[in-house]
């Protein structure tokens, strides 16, 4: 353990497993070729039940993504991210039932809205550290449920009854049901989202991000402006955890306030850590954790999924802290050890 | 006017309830300078256990400190098995490791006794009303058992060599170890006192709001605000704060938000307090290390 | 007769890095040995690897017991008082707090009493201060708290960890009059870390030079103090 990064060794050493710099261009184009190939199977593999999951997986695998932005590269600990995820969900879900805007047109506001209520609450995190954080915004993932129903904007949220929405139809030149279309929107828009982090992890943003993480202090002696920073970290978290609310809003064609307990907030995090803290590709193992290890858990277990669930949460801090993205890359560093010798 | 009296009076029973689960965390922030996000679900543990000893016809008091004594164990245990091998361990450690034994914790409970709402007794009743109707009996009995706990903890920290020695390990650990102080052991004795109260605080508040196992959340939350607004690390100001939360808690519902927007009311608290005056009213200033 | 303190082929650091390869040295019942050396030459790590604060490679033997590998709060209660660099003090409680805390593993009240009533004379100024809060002291209160609540272990062997550190002469003139006192009166044996190597070997009856984690020179007190090419060489004065 390296106390001074504040994070398993390793993790930041190697944030991008994915193509390294100097992997030739057609290795990249092969690799960009087998994740199309990869994300489309599912269109003709799955029926309807199980794509349905699968969507939810990368719309779980998005929010985490958004969530390991702050906490897994900024290091500010976040246990209310379900909190943007609603506001996500509900700035969507508003939009298309009282004002009948088109999904798509949604996406845009509920980016907006999200990133601004991100910034707002990037303000006063700037002075909380650690575990104040984590406290902090978990009182406002608890208090969420409560505020939407509140009586001054049950007009707007449906109060406890929540709102319904409809898929939107895919265009009539494509062949696909609704379900697969809202699969592959989903999947399209995680790809770009996913894409335009890495690019920002990978690039200056990315490493002042980490800088301002693990050396504050040497951070702001170069220059940086950390609050600035932060503040920015934190709006464009809120903004990709929101988009996938959006999503998730669609995708299951209802909001309603219970669905956005703490226990969404708390999700994202097992999911991040699991997946891998600071990683993009473990944004997406963390996405599928979260889905899959509950049913899994519950085969283990029928009474007490949630007591595996913690268990596994548990067990995976103490022996592997650096997710599965870390078991991956300790996999592959040593398949190219031993490829060399 | 009387009105105004019973919510202040009412804000204080239930003040007293915020301030041990307060108590509890601060004890507990004192010692390693972690946030218990599963106090709450801990002290919903061992109502349960309170609640099953007296379904099971074991009489109420006996039960009652029977709960003390598992809950202690209970919590001193989790230190050793769960804390002990991550305490030099990242802060993001220490807060997933927190949200595991929540999740645990409060799934457990709910499978062993299940979701549905029971019915918790309070051993404190009366025939006839008590300062002109005033306050009941179980607002008057849960006062008087809150403050007789505090009491109690106030004279073992400040007046025993175990509290000595404890406050020790808190505060310095290094020369803690150097003076002959065990402090691991001290650790699990302060998880374990923290898990006593806060089962103390679970028995005292079910009969109100009524037992299931989502009971703690709120009060949780209202046991933070009052923690961060008498200071994180003073048990004295924290106590405070937890009452002070209380009447607040109590006066905005009646007057102000209404009863709807409770949990908001203590987000509000924390996040002002720690906007405007961070190390709460009693707390001091820590300036951090560079 | 074996010496209260035997060190032999001593190795410690810090996670990967080494600071000592290899000391030997003695502390004697009611002795002194003093520690000497440049910042960074791994006296202070020496003391800690004495009890038990980091990990050692080596023997450590007190009373001709082995205590090597033993937890640091186990050492203490065989009767080593380490006052630590930084001097430990706990600075949120009270100077009585601390005193408390000094002999907190013993168990004879009586004694531990009259023990009290020895520092009061020792340092009339802690008396004053009784009810203060240890962090409102200043410097040199805070130096002799910290080696009253050492003492009130009742140890059999002290480790010093440089006492005149950011003191005023006349303070360090005290102080160091107070562990001559120690000496005579506890029977206790010390071992001294110092920068202020002229005081050290006043006091010391034997000593070691340390440089980069090994011991360099080492021999009885009175004889370095003589030798002009180690003083020269090494103490700098």
């Amino acid at each position: 353990m390296s106390s001074a990064t504040g994070l398993p060794e390793g993790v930041a050493a190697a944030p991008v497993p994915v193509a390294e710099a100097g992997t030739p261009a057609w290795q990249r184009l092969l690799l960009v070729a087998g994740g199309v190939i990869l994300a489309l199977a599912p269109l003709w593999l799955l029926e309807s039940f199980h794509l349905f999951q699968l969507t939810m997986a990368v719309i779980m695998a998005l929010a985490v993504l958004g969530l390991n932005i702050v906490t897994g590269y900024n290091g500010q600990i976040s246990l209310g991210h379900g909190a943007f995820f609603a506001v996500g969900a509900y700035c969507t879900a508003i939009l298309m039932s009282h004002f009948d805007w088109s999904f798509w047109w949604t996406l845009p506001v509920s980016a907006a809205v999200c990133a601004t209520v991100g910034f707002g609450i990037g303000f006063p995190a700037l002075r909380l550290a650690g575990h104040y954080l984590a406290l902090t915004t978990f009182a406002l993932a608890v208090a969420v449920p409560q505020l939407l129903k509140h009586k001054a904007v049950e007009d707007w949220t449906g109060g406890v009854q929540g709102l319904f929405l409809v898929k939107p139809d895919p265009p009539a030149f494509l062949p696909v049901t609704p379900d697969q279309w809202i699969y592959l929107v989903v999947v399209s828009i995680a790809a770009v989202l996913f894409f335009l982090t890495w690019n920002l992890i990978r690039g200056r943003i990315g490493r002042a991000l980490m800088a301002t993480r693990d050396h504050p202090t040497a951070a702001e002696a170069m220059g940086m402006d950390i609050a600035s920073l932060k503040t920015k970290a934190f709006a464009v978290s809120a903004l990709v955890t929101g988009i996938a609310g959006s999503l998730s809003a669609v995708a299951i064609e209802f909001v309603a306030p219970d669905s956005f307990t703490i226990f969404v907030s708390i999700t994202l995090f097992v999911g991040m850590v699991a997946g891998g803290v600071a990683s993009i590709l473990g944004s997406l193992f963390g996405g599928l954790f979260v889905l899959f290890v509950p049913n899994i858990a519950e085969s283990i277990s029928k009474a007490a999924p949630g007591v595996i669930y913690g268990i596994i949460l548990i067990g995976l801090l103490f022996v592997m802290p650096d997710g599965f993205a870390g078991l991956l890359r300790r996999l592959t560093a040593r398949l190219r050890r031993g490829g060399t010798s | 006017m009387d009105g105004l009296a019973h919510q202040i009076i009412a804000g204080i029973a239930t003040g007293g309830i915020y301030a041990s689960v307060a108590l509890a965390l601060v004890m507990i922030y004192q010692a390693t300078h972690h946030i218990n996000f599963a106090q709450g679900e801990m002290a919903t543990l061992s109502t349960f256990i309170a609640w099953y000893l007296v379904t099971e016809g074991v009489p109420y008091w006996l039960a009652f400190f029977a709960t003390i004594g598992i809950s202690f164990v209970i919590g001193a245990l989790i230190e050793r098995i769960l804390l002990r091998p991550v305490q030099n361990a990242p802060p993001l450690t220490h807060v997933g490791v927190f949200i595991g034994l929540l999740l645990i914790i409060g799934n457990a409970t709910g499978w062993i006794f299940g979701y549905t709402t029971k019915v918790f007794p309070t051993p404190f009743v009366s025939d006839r009303p008590l300062m002109g109707g005033l306050v009941s009996a179980h607002e008057l009995g849960t006062t008087a058992v809150t403050l007789v706990v505090l009491m109690l903890i106030f004279v073992f920290f400040r007046y025993t060599k175990l509290g000595l020695g404890m406050r020790a390990a808190a505060y310095n650990p290094r020369s803690a170890r150097l003076v002959g102080i065990n402090v691991g052991m001290m650790l699990a004795l302060g998880w374990g006192l923290a898990a006593a109260v806060g089962a103390i605080a679970g028995m005292m508040v079910a009969p109100v709001v009524f037992l299931d196992p989502t009971m703690m959340l709120g009060i949780l939350l209202y046991a933070f605000a009052g923690a961060l607004l008498g200071g994180i690390d003073n048990p004295g100001g924290a106590v405070l704060g937890g009452f002070a939360v209380g009447v607040l808690e109590n006066l905005a519902g009646a007057y102000v938000v209404g009863t709807e927007l409770k949990l908001t009311v203590a987000l509000i608290i924390i996040i002002s307090v720690l906007l405007v005056r961070p190390a709460g009213l009693f707390g001091r200033v820590v300036l951090s290390r560079v | 007769m074996p010496a209260l303190l035997e060190v032999r082929g001593l190795k410690a650091g810090y996670g990967p890095t080494h600071v000592l390869h290899g000391l030997d040295f003695d502390v004697d019942a009611g002795g002194v040995t003093a520690l000497l050396g440049a910042n960074g030459a791994g006296k202070t790590t020496s003391l800690r690897a004495v009890s038990g604060m980091i990990r050692t490679e080596g023997e450590i033997r007190f009373q001709g017991e082995s205590i090597a590998g033993q937890a640091t709060e186990a050492i203490a209660q065989r009767g080593i008082a380490h006052v630590p660099d930084g001097r430990g003090t706990f600075m949120e409680l009270t100077v009585e707090e601390n005193f408390r805390l000094g002999a907190y593993v013993r168990t004879d009240k009586a004694d531990v009493q009259r023990d009290f009533e020895r520092m009061w004379e020792w340092f009339p100024r802690l008396r004053q201060r009784w009810r203060q809060q240890a962090g409102t002291l200043s410097g040199g209160e805070q130096q002799m708290l910290a080696i009253a609540r050492a003492l009130l272990l009742k140890p059999r062997l002290l480790l010093l960890d440089e006492p005149s550190f950011g003191l005023a002469p006349l303070i360090v003139q005290e102080i160091f009059a107070i562990m001559r006192r120690i000496r005579e009166e506890s029977g206790a044996g010390i071992l001294l870390v110092e920068q202020n190597a002229n005081l050290a070997l006043e006091l010391a009856d034997r000593a070691y030079l340390l440089e980069t984690g090994r011991i360099v020179v080492s021999g009885l007190a009175a004889e370095i103090r003589q030798d002009e090419s180690i003083r020269r060489s090494y103490l700098g004065y």
